[in-house]
């Protein structure tokens, strides 16, 4: 007897690469199935609530923002393959952000979505390296994101253009902290995209966060009759002859598919394969796929009133570094205050008529997985009570106008994520937010009928992922052997 | 179908692809590349929404024939009239 459920295509995970990829396969009239461990979706892009209160996880901004009307971007392309009406992602632009870096005098670069800003202000602080910048962004508009395309480090490519290592440190660090799953450094690829999505595009918020952008995708993917699972995995993968021959779901259940697209990580994947049917079976045949140790624990504080009556200001987001060079890694301690990222979702431009209903503030550092795991669960609490107050008190340095004792006071409710809690809800080992430093830009692997999207696919941000899924999806399965996307 | 039936089909898709373009003044002789804005993941999208709607494949090879919408109308409409025969 043979009651296993056969799909044409399995989904792995229902994050934004995994719900993209599912509307574009839907659409096309594919039987698909999206399988989510968890109850809510959005992956690394999820949300959460709190004694009534809602919460985003991961956003801090839409990258890839460009006026209406502008094509050929990331955002056009998405929109455009996914149906989306632009008016349905309601996207608010920033209002100003900041990087604030150095020691003994610290230089603030300003910028907001209009890139001549941003020059003017390297122009005003670095004089002689703004023809640098223009070369660079030049070299970066022409960048090969093709498989074939060399990977080079970003910071050797930024040197060829820029002088001052702190300038070097300034460009760097926003395409870091959104996107970097490497230590110390970025590939170059990677640093491209992600500069041209912040920076020479730029930020933007739906005024209700990510839930609405979600409910864009789930409600496409229902409209074209795609399926989903929630709350329940996929454990293992069989493997036979180079071919995935079975799924077995964590309610035991087996189903079987066509071709399976994963968007839970490229080791996350590899973990389920089923080791008697495929003894060595590594993914990728080369290279070797190394662990994401790129972590983060963030703060949300909730408060009474505007941040900027609070002496926020008006940045949107501040990254910040205090010390002599940027130093993006795991840090030895559970958490490293000296540099990060504080995101105040109040500082869109919603209009006139909108204002959220209370103040936000996140700020984001580096921190360490293995520090905070195996702790009693009283030692993890009481660490994550002091660590908040270290970030919080790294983070004012930067808003000389704010101060802790009214901060204090208006205090509504305060939440804390820490890499624990990424790894509880992602499942990405380590933690690691971004994934593995190794990214495989083609999607195909070893297993004939496996392909990867998402994260470890290397597409990043928001809509990056989304790009993730609709190019994996046309190119692996709806246009096999086709057109280049 | 006649030609001009044809053209409002293909016209009805791009219109769903890129609702974000003016469609109204297309000249018919002219390419759709240079008068609106279509990468290669939107023709590939013509493409599917030809097999999706209408059951019309067009080979990788003949893509070329989509050019403007009188070399889809003179390409498509046989096709689409080939098929109502078939019904």
């Amino acid at each position: 007897m043979n009651s296993r459920s056969h799909y044409e295509v399995v989904i792995l995970g229902a994050g934004l690469s995994g719900l993209a990829a599912g509307v574009r396969l839907a659409h096309f009239g594919k039987k698909v199935c999206i399988f989510e461990r968890h109850n809510a979706p959005g992956g690394l892009n999820s949300f959460y609530s709190i004694n009534g209160r809602k919460f985003d996880v991961g956003l801090h901004a839409v990258t890839n923002y460009v006026p209406q009307g502008v094509r050929g971007t990331a955002l056009s392309r998405v929109l455009r393959q996914l149906r989306i009406d632009r008016s349905e992602l309601d996207l608010c632009e920033q209002r100003q952000s900041r990087i604030t870096f150095g020691k003994s005098q610290p230089v603030t670069l300003n910028f907001n979505n209009q890139f001549a800003f941003f020059e003017s202000e390297v122009a005003k602080h670095f004089p002689l390296e703004v023809d640098g910048l223009k070369r660079l962004v030049e070299r970066i508009k022409a960048t090969d994101y093709s498989p074939q395309a060399p990977v080079l480090s970003a910071r050797a490519v930024i040197k060829e253009f820029i002088h001052d290592p702190l300038l070097e440190d300034m460009l760097l660090c926003v395409p870091l902290f959104y996107g970097s799953a490497q230590e110390g450094d970025m590939s170059y690829s990677q640093f491209a995209m992600l500069f041209q999505a912040s920076i020479l595009e730029g930020l933007a918020r739906p005024f209700d966060g990510i839930r609405p952008l979600i409910k864009v995708l789930l409600d496409k993917y229902r409209a074209g009759g795609g399926e989903r699972r929630m709350k329940c995995g996929v454990k293992r993968i069989k493997v036979n002859a180079g071919k995935v021959s079975v799924l077995i779901l964590d309610s035991e259940e087996e189903i079987t598919a066509d071709v399976v697209l994963s968007s839970i990580g490229a080791l996350e994947t590899t973990a389920l394969i089923d080791n008697q049917s495929n003894a060595d079976s590594n993914l990728q045949s080369s290279p070797h796929v190394t662990e994401g140790r790129i972590s983060f624990a963030e703060t949300i504080s909730v408060y009474k009133g505007e941040p900027l009556e609070l002496g926020f200001g008006q940045d949107t987001a501040l990254f910040f570094n205090d010390s002599d060079r940027l130093d993006y890694s795991a840090p030895k301690t559970q958490i490293d205050t000296r540099c990060g990222v504080v995101c105040i979702p109040n500082n869109f431009i919603f209009g006139a008529d909108r204002k959220m209903p209370e103040g936000i503030v996140k700020i984001t550092c580096l921190a360490n997985y293995s520090l905070w795991t195996n702790l009693s669960d009283e030692k993890y609490k009481a660490d994550k009570e002091a660590w908040y107050m270290q970030m919080q008190r790294s983070a004012l340095k930067y808003y000389p106008s704010a101060n802790e004792h009214q901060l204090k006071g208006s205090l509504i409710q305060s939440d804390m994520f820490t890499p624990k809690t990424v790894k509880r809800f992602t499942g990405h080992l380590n933690g690691a937010i971004y994934g593995s430093p190794t990214k495989n830009i083609s999607g195909t692997t070893a297993i004939s009928n496996l392909y990867l999207c998402g994260t470890d696919q290397g597409f990043l941000g928001i809509i990056g992922a989304m790009l993730s899924g609709v190019t994996m999806a046309n190119t692996h399965i709806l246009t096999k052997g086709g057109v280049e996307a | 179908m006649t030609n001009d039936e044809t053209k409002k089909a293909v016209l009805d898709i791009i219109a769903d692809i890129a609702p974000d373009e003016d469609l109204s003044n297309l000249k018919s002789d002219l390419r759709l590349r240079d008068q609106v804005q279509l990468d290669s993941m939107d023709f590939l999208d013509i493409v599917m929404e030809l097999r999706k709607r209408h059951g019309i494949e067009v080979p990788e090879a003949e893509y070329g024939k989509l050019a403007s919408l009188d070399s889809c109308a003179e390409y498509l409409t046989p096709k689409f009239n080939a098929l109502e025969a078939k019904r």
